[in-house]
């Protein structure tokens, strides 16, 4: 019996944005499952009251003043876009 | 100097040997150019070779050494990056097919630090994809082999520069590590590497994979080439949000302090089920060789290490997933012939653009972080993460550093594991504690199994415990030659 079923699967992939093909569903089951249930050993430890750890040094977030501290690159960064117009990133129609 | 006497200099070697005009900088960089032309064949350890523009910068760093104007300890030192640094205007493909056409606009922070040493940049390093992996066969741009042994792999997921730096194809590489992709590969390629504490370097221009783990270090031959580069890549950046304000030590000023004294603890976690009985015996044998150095040995616990691999494969998984979603066939990277919406877009890209593994780790991650799952997975993974990272604390109430086994194994076969993730995983059982505390750890050679094939000693610190632990692994080193060993075909 496998931990994720095949329609939770295709659920998983879609919020992952990841065209998974149905004929390939099976394979998913069986591999995720398997990694599923090797994470799910930690569950049997106790763990009330431990506090989880977001940081290795336990440093909270460090905050700078709120001014621009960026130049303007766009010509740059847009130069590695797979399509751009005037400025900006093209995609395929969104509302009809 | 020949090329094959130039191949095997120290980087303090390569620096004196040009700077006292024995060799140029042109002659050190042809050297490992003409190396990597006539050997990398067999390896596959560089996606990206830049003969050329390697050439223009040794040329132009010539010249500024002999105006006087760079004398820095890298100074005309060729060196490689593992290609998920970004940079300016070179292909960074991260070994995925998602970025085959990626030219980063900027140049990673330990980058703009090596360039402006006046190291010149050889190539990038080939990877497993996105760093994922533990044997370099998940890059798209084929497995790297171990130079000890080319029917076996390099480890992963630093696995390129690892073997680049074996069959003397770069005197130092840049690697990074998440879950032991420098010590894991370090140990399979019988060369020296280290991970500094989480932190020490800014991330800033590397591509993310799990951001709580992720950390650049050197990979090079000896712990003294290491402590070179940590001086030059080390220290506070702004730009990665995370990087750790902390003094930076001369890491090479106390390289030769004594072990005399020193607490070597050694945990019977790491020496129990799992471990290869020749590579126990290996690690046994070195023990005993700080012992003569004066070194005391004690045993101590880790007893939730056991939990870090299953901890390890959600908190990394979850952070990929919310990383990797970047990547979405709009701004950068791979986009899919004729999407006929958004979605379409959106799902194709990426489908077509990451290879097997990352998409498991991605659809893991998924599942760890969707509703109903949270508190059950990735936030009890954070719960346990504490409960690791205290039994480092502990023990180091009673040793000044940990010792053990960098892989349970030496160099497994290319294919052996590559349908079994699961099992691929343990490669890693003993490197990822240590990531999950955010402590450095470190990989040094100290002999061959039976096999004929490298075993690396694993050397944890506490936390900004660098200088201490290149000192450790020198100390060793100046009585030790498995360092200097190079593999018989690329002598």
């Amino acid at each position: 019996m496998s931990t994720i079923s095949e329609a939770e699967v295709q659920k998983v992939a879609h919020l992952a944005r990841l065209a998974i093909p149905e004929d390939q569903t099976t394979a998913y089951v069986s591999k995720i499952s398997s990694i599923i249930d090797l994470v799910a050993q930690m569950s049997a430890v106790n763990t009330e009251g431990v506090e989880p750890m977001a940081h290795p040094l336990d440093s909270v977030q460090r905050l700078r003043e709120d001014v621009a501290t960026e130049t303007n690159h766009r010509e740059a960064y847009q130069a590695v876009a797979p399509e751009v117009e005037d400025g900006l990133y093209l995609v395929p129609k969104v509302l009809e | 100097m020949s090329q094959d006497a130039i191949s095997a200099l120290s980087l303090k070697e390569l620096h004196d040997g040009i700077h006292s005009g024995q060799f140029s900088v042109m002659e050190a960089t042809d050297t490992y150019l003409d190396r990597i032309e006539r050997l990398d064949g067999k390896l596959n350890t560089y996606i990206t070779v830049l003969r050329e523009q390697a050439q223009q910068q040794a040329q132009a760093i010539d010249q500024q050494i002999r105006k006087g104007e760079l004398t820095g300890p890298l100074a005309g030192v060729p060196y490689a990056l593992k290609d998920l640094f970004c940079t300016e205007g070179i292909l960074t493909t991260c070994g995925s097919k998602m970025l085959s056409n990626f030219i980063s606009p900027y140049d990673a922070h330990v980058a703009t630090q090596l360039k402006q040493a006046g190291g010149v940049l050889l190539g990038k390093n080939n990877m497993d994809e996105f760093a994922m992996g533990s044997s370099n066969e998940n890059s798209a741009y084929g497995v790297v082999r171990n130079p000890w042994n080319t029917n076996c792999v390099p480890g992963g997921s630093s696995g390129g520069g690892a073997a680049a730096i074996a069959a003397r194809l770069a005197p130092m590489v840049l690697g990074t590590d998440t879950g032991g992709s420098i010590r894991q590969p370090g140990s399979f390629c019988g060369i020296t590497g280290i991970k500094p504490t989480y932190g020490r370097i800014s991330r800033y221009g590397m591509i993310a994979f799990a951001s709580s783990l992720d950390q650049c270090g050197p990979m090079a031959v000896s712990a003294e080439d290491c402590a070179l580069t940590l001086n030059v890549i080390a220290g506070f950046d702004e730009r990665d949000s995370t990087c750790a304000n902390e003094p930076v030590p001369d890491y090479t000023a106390t390289l030769n302090d004594s072990v005399q004294g020193l607490r070597i603890g050694l945990p019977k976690e790491f020496f129990a089920t799992g471990l290869d009985s020749q590579v126990a015996a290996v690690i046994e044998r070195a023990v005993k060789e700080f012992e003569k150095l004066g070194a005391s040995v004690k045993e101590v616990s880790l007893p939730n290490s056991h939990l870090a691999v299953p901890v390890y494969y959600v908190v990394a998984p979850a952070e990929a997933s919310s990383n990797l979603s970047r990547f979405d066939g709009v701004r950068f990277g791979h986009r899919c012939e004729n999407p006929k919406d958004l979605m379409d877009l959106y799902k194709r890209s990426r489908w077509e653009g990451f290879g097997e593994e990352v998409k498991r780790r991605i659809m893991v991650g998924t599942y760890a972080l969707s509703a109903g799952y949270y508190d059950a997975y990735y936030l009890k993974a954070q719960k346990v993460r504490r409960l690791i990272k205290q039994d480092f604390v502990d023990a180091f109430k009673e040793v000044d550093v940990i010792m053990g086994p960098s892989a349970p194994t030496t160099p497994f076969k290319i294919g052996e594991k590559a349908d079994d993730p699961v099992a691929m995983y343990l490669a890693d059982i003993y490197t990822i504690p240590t990531s999950l505390a955010g402590l450095p750890g470190m990989t040094f050679p100290i002999g061959f199994a039976a096999d004929g094939l490298p075993v690396g000693m694993q050397l944890i610190g506490n936390y900004f415990q660098e200088a201490r632990m290149l000192n450790i692994a020198h100390q060793y080193q100046l009585n030790s030659d498995w360092h200097q060993q190079v593999p018989a075909q690329f002598a």
